[in-house]
């Protein structure tokens, strides 16, 4: 039995729940009020955020917590188009790479279609990596107001290209919006950025808290209402006790990740060796060595991938898939489409931090017989529909 | 015998306000307008059907062309869209073109071995 979700929720970490029971008896009330009970809680906020920005490398005034990593990156996009769309004349521009998170994707396609902003999404190659060439060279058309490239892919885990990025938007003057929800508390946040964006539940934290970081200078308004929260950026007061948490579980998850990292890379490389071997017609995506540690994805030929997260799920393994019958769209993952890779029996892997290396043998066990498995069960209902009248045209 | 069936123009999906400048590159390549279509020896029809059952068709009946021959198969499911040509890189074969039609798409296929 092993729970290997964790690019969806890392299980909240011992630190985090530990900060949030004591939170709640302590960090309840509004920060923004004078009484003791309110200076209390913005004591804590305050050492909070404090924590966090050491761990990003930005200012703490910089830095504001939203309700989770969604509405960061609502506001990260709009907030930067919004502000510099005035100054631009005619419609602006916006550019993401194709396999962001739908987050971002959405924000995008609201803009194209409630403004007239015009949106590129700009292509991949086979291991999910931004084609920079392609990136820059949309970054520098006139009137761009916002370039977005996430740190490393959530489905995928390859690291993105956010160096050569950042250089192509201090070239053309673009501000660069850093989605690193994948990687915070993983990897080292890249240079180069103008917005950030994060959710808590990623890394250990409890669900119901993202960051927003907007670096000084950066132009950014309030798309929403106004509120005086959060340093004018967010509305609605913070919930106390599990931003407290979430500072928590990053630091712990930080100064971890030296032992940590080394462990899930090892388990990832021996199940990105080991699937193709005992799997006939698998394929496993992603960087082999730009890659985020805890994340591996592969899909099997002939396999439909619901069939298959619930035959893993009763032997006890929890994982996900891109495949378009396990989405909530019934869209096959973008992510995989953008790559030209296989949507169908699509499984990711994320290992949580305390994984069991006895957990990854025991899946690698079980893997091929539920593949065997599900293949012969779709091809036997395949062959029995066949059997009604030909519906083929043979010349 | 020969299709009835008159072959719709294929048509580009409409993208509101959004760029995919190279979105799917490794997905189907753009129908080439005005020039013949190569003609299908087997059409194997899978409207209807999820994947991986369009893919279980077409890997299931391949082997009925001669090499150089084309399989079409006829699919509505969005995710045959990415899978069809993805089926084809893993398995060497040869990806000729999608296109659209009034519900789903035609995908053609040549074995190349």
């Amino acid at each position: 039995m092993a729970y290997f979700d964790a690019a969806s929720a890392e299980p909240l970490h011992p630190s985090a729940r530990e900060a949030l029971l004591a939170a709640l008896d302590d960090g309840w009330a509004d920060p923004a009020r004078l009484h003791r009970e309110g200076r209390r809680a913005q004591l804590l906020l305050d050492g909070a955020r404090e924590a966090v920005a050491a761990e990003l490398g930005c200012r703490p005034d910089e830095l504001s917590f939203t309700s989770s990593g969604t509405q960061a990156v609502h506001l990260a996009v709009l907030g930067t188009v919004q502000a510099r769309q005035s100054a631009a004349r005619g419609p602006g521009h916006l550019v993401a790479s194709a396999v962001e998170h739908s987050s971002v994707l959405n924000a995008a396609d609201w803009l194209a279609r409630t403004t007239a902003t015009a949106v590129t999404l700009t292509g991949v190659d086979g291991l999910g990596r931004a084609d920079v060439a392609e990136f820059a060279a949309a970054v520098r058309r006139e009137r761009t107001l916002l370039a977005c490239l996430q740190s490393a892919n959530h489905e995928v885990g390859t690291l993105q290209p956010a160096a050569e990025a950042a250089a192509a938007c201090r070239a053309a003057g673009v501000p660069l919006m850093v989605d690193i929800a994948a990687s915070a508390g993983r990897l080292p946040v890249p240079d180069g950025w103008s917005l950030l964006t994060a959710s808590a539940r990623k890394w250990g934290g409890p669900a119901g808290v993202g960051l927003l970081v907007v670096r000084k200078g950066i132009r950014w308004r309030e798309p929403f209402p106004a509120d005086d929260r959060e340093h004018h950026r967010v509305p609605g007061v913070p919930n106390v006790p599990a931003v407290l948490a979430a500072a928590a579980a990053l630091e712990s998850a930080s100064r971890e990740r030296g032992s940590e990292d080394a462990a899930l890379r090892a388990l990832v490389a021996r199940i990105r060796a080991a699937v193709p071997r005992a799997v006939p017609d698998s394929v496993v995506y992603g960087d082999p060595d730009a890659r985020l540690p805890h994340i591996v994805t592969f899909s099997c030929l002939y396999v439909d991938g619901e069939a298959l997260v619930t035959e893993l799920d009763r032997a006890g393994f929890s994982v996900s898939s891109g495949s378009a019958c396990v989405a909530d769209t019934r869209q096959p993952s973008h992510v995989l489409a953008a790559m030209g890779a296989l949507t169908h029996g699509n499984v990711r892997v994320s290992l949580p931090r305390d994984v069991r290396a006895e957990s990854v043998v025991e899946f690698l066990d079980v893997l091929p017989p539920i593949v065997a498995k599900v293949r012969e069960t779709v091809r036997a209902a395949n062959a029995s529909r066949s059997a009604e009248p030909p519906q083929e045209v043979t010349t | 015998m020969s299709r009835q069936q008159p072959r719709p123009r294929p048509t580009q999906p409409a993208e509101a306000g959004i760029r995919r400048s190279a979105l799917g590159r490794g997905g189907p390549p753009s129908p080439v307008i005005g020039q013949p279509l190569p003609s299908p020896t087997l059409t194997l029809d899978a409207l209807g059907k999820k994947c991986p059952i369009p893919i279980i068709m077409l890997a299931e009946r391949i082997g009925e062309v001669r090499v150089g021959q084309i399989v079409e198969v006829l699919a509505d499911d969005p995710a045959a869209k990415t899978d069809l040509p993805a089926w084809c890189a893993l398995k060497s074969q040869e990806f000729v073109q999608a296109s659209a039609l009034p519900t789903g798409w035609s995908f053609l296929v040549r074995r190349s071995y």
